[in-house]
């Protein structure tokens, strides 16, 4: 029989039986369209968590000082004192790999303005920083290398900050309180979101002058972290190498002594966030693939249910002329038929699911042709597959037997 | 009924050789079917030897368990003998594969059977094409043959009704027109009167006898005596064996039996 014909055979019985049918379809359906979904939930969410890596700033390594053994005391990150500016303008004189440096240190302040007033974190550093993580101003400008030297009291802004403490009025020009101190604010910085790294409002800060807070707020001499950017992404890993054996001479640290800093690779955190991810999708694709996998034994199930209820029909057909070869095709395509249409409805459920979360959630969700395609792909497979048993059944019937079967 | 159709569809081409002979279609010689049941053998038929010619109409008679049907199943094709060769227009088909068997089977012998068999929700005109689907036939083609083999048996006004919604005798009839839709050589009728009431039994024996008369060799395995009557000659089996093969005496025109018979209202 010409597959035309089969088709029309195959269409025919299905549409017999259509609450059956589309009943059977159902596993297939709620399959890829939860494949569909869960990879395009994943593949969002990567996208996304690049993105983000990459706003954190190109090519950047977060060096913070380590945690330090102290007579058997293990102190957290950030403990040591040994970190200090020093290191960072060896860093920019020695590290070829070091495009540029910036040296921070924090605390945690009042700022008042007004009758205003608001708890955040004071970080303390150089105008390079704003250069290294790619912050915009949306007023203002940076503070000066000028005011470094002279310790001014000046600030820049967070949005947070800016929102909690000048609802609508320009803050730049403007004098806050931090502590007992006054500040002048020069410039207000682009809002930036929750990072996606440490899970905190980036917007939540006030930056000053790193000899500022040194000296009038904390009292330190040492640094909690160094931002560098290194020349390319591709020079990331060099500079790491780099700053570790510099800071590590520089430190008199010896052979087979723990490092008392800590040198993060911001490319090393895009992988393992890449590499997260792909696990996620795995996971979830995974459990939606078994889905498909009893949606194919439900085609296994009621095939073999048809191929019994219709032995009669299998004995009219073959004594009518039909070969072995006629009666496999014609169950064969049958459930590649229902396993192609569920597939293509699928689809349609997935991507439609996949919007319905993305709107819901708000979570970002890629759909790709290559995630389509394998689910019609996968689809078809599954009819073949597990329509193959039935339709053998079907072809090996004896056509006498068949014929007398009531 | 059109004698033209009927002629080009039920009489192959050559109906006499070109000796005037009348052409041999069924020679079986000597064929034995030895059933294997567990541990019990069943000889259903112990040395069959017939040969039906050309045109012949010919009732095979005997009670269940007599071989008559495990003999017609292999005068079928559906089944192949233990020993013994069955030559099909001279064609040794005793040792066919499956796949050479279908293909006689669709192409050379046309099945009607006792419970009619047509598939259900499917029309007339469908069911009659059936066979033509496995034959590599263009789709013109099909629908043509199957109006002529509808028309041919009195269904032309029937083509679109669905075998629920035909009566016995009409729906026999739609399967003696799906029979003869690929012009086979033989009409293997297994009971065909078996679930009709005695008037329309006639009538389909009327259809058959007009077939036949066109030129269709025709099978038909019965034990009803009655319609053995219509045919012109009857095997009797008993045992797997034939007891008896001989013409009848004057058979009977189911058209002038009809005559005689009364009209049930339906």
């Amino acid at each position: 029989m010409d597959l035309i014909s089969t088709l029309r055979v195959a269409f025919r019985a299905l549409a017999r039986n259509k609450l059956r049918s589309a009943l059977t379809m159902l596993g297939i359906i709620i399959g890829v369209g939860a494949v569909i979904a869960m990879v395009g939930i994943g593949q969002g969410a990567d996208q996304t968590m690049q993105q983000q890596i990459a706003n954190l700033g190109s090519n950047m390594l977060f060096v913070s000082a380590g945690s330090r053994n102290l007579g058997g005391l293990h102190l957290g990150w950030g403990a040591t004192k040994t970190l200090v500016r020093d290191d960072v303008a060896a860093m920019v004189k020695e590290c070829p790999a070091v495009a540029a440096a910036a040296p921070g240190a924090g605390a945690t302040a009042q700022v008042v303005y007004g009758n205003d007033n608001w708890g955040t974190r004071i970080t303390g550093t150089t105008p390079e920083y704003f250069d290294i993580r790619t912050w915009a101003f949306q007023g203002g400008t940076s503070f000066t290398p000028d005011d470094v030297t002279n310790a001014s009291n000046v600030a820049v802004l967070g949005d947070t900050v800016r929102k909690n403490l000048f609802a609508s009025t320009d803050p730049v020009g403007k004098t806050i309180r931090v502590g007992n101190l006054p500040f002048m604010v020069v410039g207000v910085l682009v809002p930036k979101g929750q990072s996606p790294a440490m899970n905190e409002d980036q917007d939540d800060i006030i930056i000053v002058p790193l000899t500022t807070l040194q000296k009038k707020i904390t009292g330190q001499t040492w640094l909690r972290f160094v931002m560098v950017s290194a020349r390319s992404r591709s020079a990331s890993y060099a500079a790491q190498q780099q700053i570790e054996a510099l800071l590590r001479d520089r430190h008199r640290i010896r052979e087979g002594e723990d490092n008392d800093f800590a040198v993060r690779n911001l490319a090393d955190m895009a992988d393992l966030a890449s590499e997260a991810s792909r696990v996620t999708t795995l996971v979830f694709g995974s459990v939606a693939g078994i889905t498909l996998l009893v949606g194919g034994i439900i085609i296994m199930n009621v095939m073999l249910v048809s191929v019994t209820e219709r032995t009669r029909e299998i004995g009219i057909r073959m004594a009518i002329g039909a070969t072995e070869a006629d009666v496999q095709r014609q169950f064969l395509i049958e459930a590649v038929v229902m396993s192609l249409i569920g597939g293509a409805i699928g689809i349609v459920f997935g991507v439609g699911l996949s919007f319905m979360i993305s709107s819901t959630f708000g979570w970002p969700i890629l759909i790709s042709g290559a995630a389509i395609g394998a689910a019609v792909a996968v689809a078809g497979a599954i009819g073949i597959f597990f329509g193959y048993y039935p339709a053998q059944k079907a072809a090996r019937l004896d056509p006498i037997e068949a014929l007398r079967y009531e | 009924m059109d004698a033209r159709v009927a002629n080009s569809l039920a009489a192959p081409e050559t109906q006499k050789d070109r000796t005037g002979q009348e052409q041999v279609i069924i020679q079986a010689r000597d064929i034995h079917k030895i059933y294997q049941l567990g541990e019990t053998q069943v000889h259903a038929l112990r040395g069959v030897s017939v040969e039906v010619k050309q045109g012949e109409f010919v009732a095979i008679m005997g009670a269940s368990g007599s071989g008559k049907s495990t003999f017609m199943n292999i005068l079928g094709c559906l089944d192949k003998p233990t020993s013994g060769t069955y030559l099909l227009e001279g064609i040794d088909v005793s040792q066919m594969d499956k796949k050479a068997l279908a293909g006689i089977r669709n192409r050379k012998i046309g099945f009607v059977f006792q419970g009619f068999n047509l598939l259900a929700r499917t029309t007339a005109l469908e069911n009659t094409e059936l066979p033509t689907l496995y034959a590599r036939i263009d789709k013109a083609e099909r629908r043509r043959r199957a109006m002529e083999a509808l028309n041919l048996v009195g269904l032309g006004d029937r083509v679109d009704h669905f075998p629920s919604q035909l009566s016995g005798g009409q729906q026999q009839r739609v399967a003696i027109a799906r029979a003869l839709v690929n012009r086979p050589s033989i009409l293997l009728a297994d009971e065909p009167t078996g679930n009709l009431d005695s008037r329309t039994s006639v009538e389909v024996m009327e259809v058959l006898q007009a077939l036949n008369r066109q030129g269709l060799t025709i099978i038909l395995v019965t034990h009803e005596h009655d319609i053995s009557q219509f045919t012109k000659r009857s095997i009797v089996f008993r045992d797997g064996k034939i007891r008896r093969d001989e013409p009848v005496a004057r058979p009977a025109d189911a058209a002038e039996v009809l005559k005689t018979m009364p009209v049930i209202e339906e």
